[in-house]
């Protein structure tokens, strides 16, 4: 709709519907802008977030990481990028987090090219940050990234080695301790991952979950986009399952609460996803007004038509 | 001008005039601030000193490294400016250099409180203007909203070029180097990459070479002539890709769904006493039937070898609803994804540049 | 032979890759097919980022209407593969200082790093949040409740966009115990988990199909459509 054909001389003339139907898109952009930059002010000054009841999906995730033992490994892949990163970056932490606070022993690894990279900022802010003690190659490592989606992963069925050759460090997987006893994706009793797409969740059940034979158990987090289609995979193929932000938002008040402390406050990074909850809810409030005003709009002008 | 237009420019200029305000008043705009650490590496020998010296930063200083400790020099180590801000010392066995990693601006204010002259942590120029850079470019593409423009282009064109080399790059380095040429040239890749390279087998080596074929054959392709030789790689890729698909996706999206589909249409639900829940047992019965009954009729939508009418029309109209309630599920969680990538653009705005709000309170307790 | 043997090394292939899945014996044959693919997919990117190249020269040298955006995509091209594979301003890893390549391009600080974090981190990631200001424009103009099967699509995404957000726990929060089922949060899982679920899983089925019959096809020589010029 061109500003030319909103400012025509006639447009006072017709009907109220008419005007608002050909309403320059420009508004309804402006009002998703604020719908979302103002609650992200209103929280950002009174850090105030809403609270979270962490459905069944959500659960499986927290309580299948939270039954494994001490130092069990966990194979977690990192299959996004920063595009992606606004839903997936808060579960991905969340998700290490909770590992690194079990003391689990955490095998990172990438199948998006700039998925080394997110995988080394999480690394950073989680573990070198609040969990210093851990150590690389003994307590966690970043294997890094390797190209052929599907293939690596088939590869990881048989030899975890010829997969990933080395760690992000340079270091020969033969020579990092913490995998010595690793030859294969079943050595792990636990995969997660947190995926934007292909490669991600779907195939990770398709060539590896299914192959596995139920010796390793597979949870994910995902984006808004994939989630529908992953919920078929649920619980049977895919244990416990985070579906776009708010899957990230129930997780993280989930594992927050676990490791809270009487006194301390939770950590601003840790609090993420629950931040972005808020300009969630008006931004879909917004969506539904917009989609109720469109069809007013539709009936007005189909009865106006009967007329 | 339109009064569209004009309307659009008064709101546009309150924006601005809003940014430059904010700017004057209080702490002012974003700002990097950055520590600066020692990193000390113990060379092994002398002779790996000496290849050392062709490391692409630290090369002035540690070819010197073997006479005394007085080298020390101002290594340029790249455009960021981070690592250039970098210096390079040596002595008998070792190299160092320094690294500037980022802090919040309360580090920053809390050192300069306690030393005014202090050194250790600064403000870093080039990631200060990679963060204005950035926010330049988040609203160079969010100019597209209001009509394509050269902003949105050039941030459009930078996209391209930078993610294209990104990628190549990360493929060479990443698989490259230490499948391909660690098992074709094991030996320079030991010495200026991976010294901890494990040694290639027959088989890998004989692998590599066919993957290297496949490879040349495949870049035949970006010469004038000859094009079809890049059909040999293709097909190995086809072929592959098929030979993987067929067993997975019968397994897991066949099969398994087919066996997840098969479920009991009454269900009994039990609470910790033992005793059936009637309301639990009920919505859960009614899941499964629901679940069930949904498939068969999408099932029969999708098959075309017999005509939609009478009870196979009847299943297909059902599997026509359940299919459209699919589609409003992927609606809803569409909308969900892209508003929460949206509020994360902002929150880089009104966070990490306009310092509007400080949420992981960087810059306030 | 500009055929045959194509179709001769996809056939392999497949099998190679098939019959791995089946037979342990012919395990170590789906490894060799498998890595070969993987590097045979990172050379894809440099066809990726030499395809591109061409382009955008050809772009230049015939003068097409903004040749002048593809001097920006070429500059930031050849400037970040200068960066990248030269490893610009990175320092040998710390654990193997005698090797000159060592260091990560990855290193805080590192030029490289640079560009991720202020080049490609904002505009990809905005690109992706544009999609939320056109998402609102389309629902406000296209999404009317014509007919039975739209007022289903409609309604449910109504539901979910109300249900996964806190506006459900105050819209239908209040409902009593036994009609929790209708409050829109526990809706919301209901049309996720059974409608949602039945007819993805029925996509899913047709798609397994479909895959495994053109797999098929291609593997028994009979589909030979991808080596280009028609079906024969």
């Amino acid at each position: 709709m061109s500003a030319a054909n909103f400012n025509n001389t006639n447009a006072a003339a017709r009907p109220w519907f008419e005007r608002l139907d050909r309403i320059d898109r420009r508004w309804i952009f402006l009002l998703m802008f604020l719908a979302v930059s103002g609650p992200i002010l209103w929280i950002g000054v009174t850090g105030k977030t809403l609270p979270e009841a962490p459905t069944l999906a959500a659960r499986a995730v927290f309580q299948e990481i939270d039954q494994l033992p001490a130092r069990s490994l966990v194979l977690i892949s990192i299959d996004f990028d920063p595009a992606s990163a606004g839903e997936l970056q808060p579960m991905a932490t969340s998700l290490v987090r909770q590992c690194a606070a079990k003391n689990l022993r955490m095998v990172f690894i990438a199948l998006w090219p700039l998925g080394n990279q997110v995988a080394q900022q999480t690394i950073q802010n989680v573990i070198r940050d609040d969990y210093p003690a851990l150590k690389e190659g003994d307590d966690f490592v970043n294997m890094g990234y390797q190209a052929g989606n599907e293939a690596v992963m088939k590869l990881l069925l048989t030899d975890f080695a010829k997969a990933f050759p080395k760690d992000s460090r340079g270091e020969a997987t033969s020579n990092i301790p913490m995998l010595k006893g690793v030859k294969m994706a079943s050595n792990f009793p636990l995969l997660i991952t947190v995926s934007a797409g292909y490669p991600g969740s779907k195939e990770w059940v398709q060539y590896v979950i299914s192959a596995c034979n139920e010796k390793m158990n597979f949870v994910t987090g995902c984006t808004g986009v994939s989630a529908p289609q992953l919920y078929p995979y649920f619980p049977q193929q895919i244990v416990g399952l985070l579906g776009a932000i708010k899957g990230a938002a129930e997780y993280e008040s989930m594992v927050n609460a676990s490791l809270a402390v009487d006194g301390v406050a939770t950590a601003p990074k840790y609090l993420q996803a629950q931040r972005r909850m808020g300009p969630q809810l008006v931004a879909h409030l917004l969506m539904v007004g917009l989609i109720i005003v469109g069809n007013v709009i539709f009936f007005a002008r189909k009865r106006r038509g009967a007329a | 001008m339109t009064r569209q237009a004009k309307t659009w420019l008064v709101i546009g200029a309150v924006f601005v005039a809003l940014i430059v305000a904010r700017g004057m008043i209080g702490q002012g705009l974003g700002r990097v601030y950055v520590k600066r650490t020692e990193v000390t590496a113990k060379l092994p020998d002398a002779a790996a000193v000496n290849s050392a010296a062709a490391a692409p930063s630290a090369s002035a200083s540690a070819s010197t490294s073997a006479a005394t400790t007085a080298a020390s020099t101002q290594a340029t180590a790249g455009p960021s400016g981070a690592s250039s801000q970098a210096t390079t010392q040596s002595s008998a066995a070792s190299i160092s250099w320094q690294e500037w990693k980022q802090v919040p601006p309360l580090e920053f204010a809390a050192a300069q409180k306690v030393n005014a002259a202090q050194t250790e942590i600064t403000l870093s120029w080039p990631r200060t203007i990679g963060l204005w850079l950035a926010a330049f470019f988040t609203l160079a593409i969010f100019s597209f909203l209001y009509a394509d423009n050269p902003c949105y282009k050039i941030a459009e064109s930078l996209v391209v070029g930078v993610s294209a080399a990104y990628w190549g790059v990360i493929g060479f380095w990443d698989t490259l180097v230490p499948k391909m040429f660690g098992a074709l040239t094991p030996g320079l890749v030991k010495s200026l990459v991976q010294p901890s390279l494990v040694a290639p087998e027959m088989l890998q080596q004989i692998s590599m070479v066919l993957a290297l074929v496949l490879g040349v054959m495949m870049l035949w392709r970006l010469l004038p002539r000859g094009g079809w030789i890049s059909a040999w790689p293709l097909a190995f890729i086809v072929g592959v890709t098929a030979g993987l698909k067929i067993v997975s996706h019968v397994e897991s999206d066949l099969m398994a769904q087919a066996a997840a589909t098969m479920k009991p249409l009454v269900v009994s639900v039990t609470d910790a006493s033992g005793a059936t829940n009637m309301w639990d047992s009920w919505w859960a019965s009614v899941a499964n039937v629901l679940l069930v009954v949904g498939v068969i009729c999408c099932l029969a939508y999708f098959f075309f070898s017999v005509q939609h009418k009478g009870v196979v029309g009847g299943a297909a109209r059902v599997g026509i609803w359940y299919l459209m309630i699919t589609f409003g599920a992927a609606f809803g969680f569409t909308v969900m994804g892209r508003i929460a990538l949206l509020a994360a653009r902002l929150e880089f705005l009104f966070d990490d540049w306009l310092w509007l709000i400080d949420p992981n309170h960087f810059r306030s307790l | 032979m500009k055929r045959i043997i194509p179709m001769w090394i996809a056939i392999i292939g497949g099998f190679a890759m098939m019959l791995s899945s089946f037979i342990p014996l012919a395990e170590s044959w789906g490894e060799v097919f498998a890595n070969v693919f993987n590097v045979v997919a990172a050379i894809a990117f440099v066809l990726g980022a030499g395809s591109l190249a061409k382009q955008h020269l050809e772009k230049l040298s015939r003068r097409d209407a903004g040749w002048g955006y593809s001097i920006i995509t070429l500059g930031s091209f050849i400037v970040t593969l200068l960066i990248g594979m030269f490893k610009i301003g990175i320092h040998p890893n710390p654990n193997f200082p005698q090797a000159a390549y060592s260091g990560s391009n990855n290193t805080e600080g590192s030029a490289w790093s640079w560009i991720y974090e202020y080049m490609i981190t904002p505009l990809t990631s905005t690109m992706f949040a544009l999609l939320a200001f056109f998402v609102a424009s389309a629902a406000f103009r296209a999404f009317r409740a014509k007919n039975t099967e739209a007022i289903l699509l409609l309604v449910t995404a109504f539901i979910v966009l109300l249900g996964r957000t806190f506006a459900g726990v105050v819209l239908t929060g209040w409902f009593p115990e036994w009609a929790s089922g209708l409050r829109l949060e526990n809706l919301s899982i209901y049309v996720m988990q059974v409608f949602n679920t039945a007819g993805n899983r029925a996509i899913m089925i047709g798609i397994a199909l479909g895959v495994a019959a053109t797999g098929l096809r291609i593997l028994f020589g009979i589909d030979r459509s991808w080596l280009g010029g028609g079906d024969a």
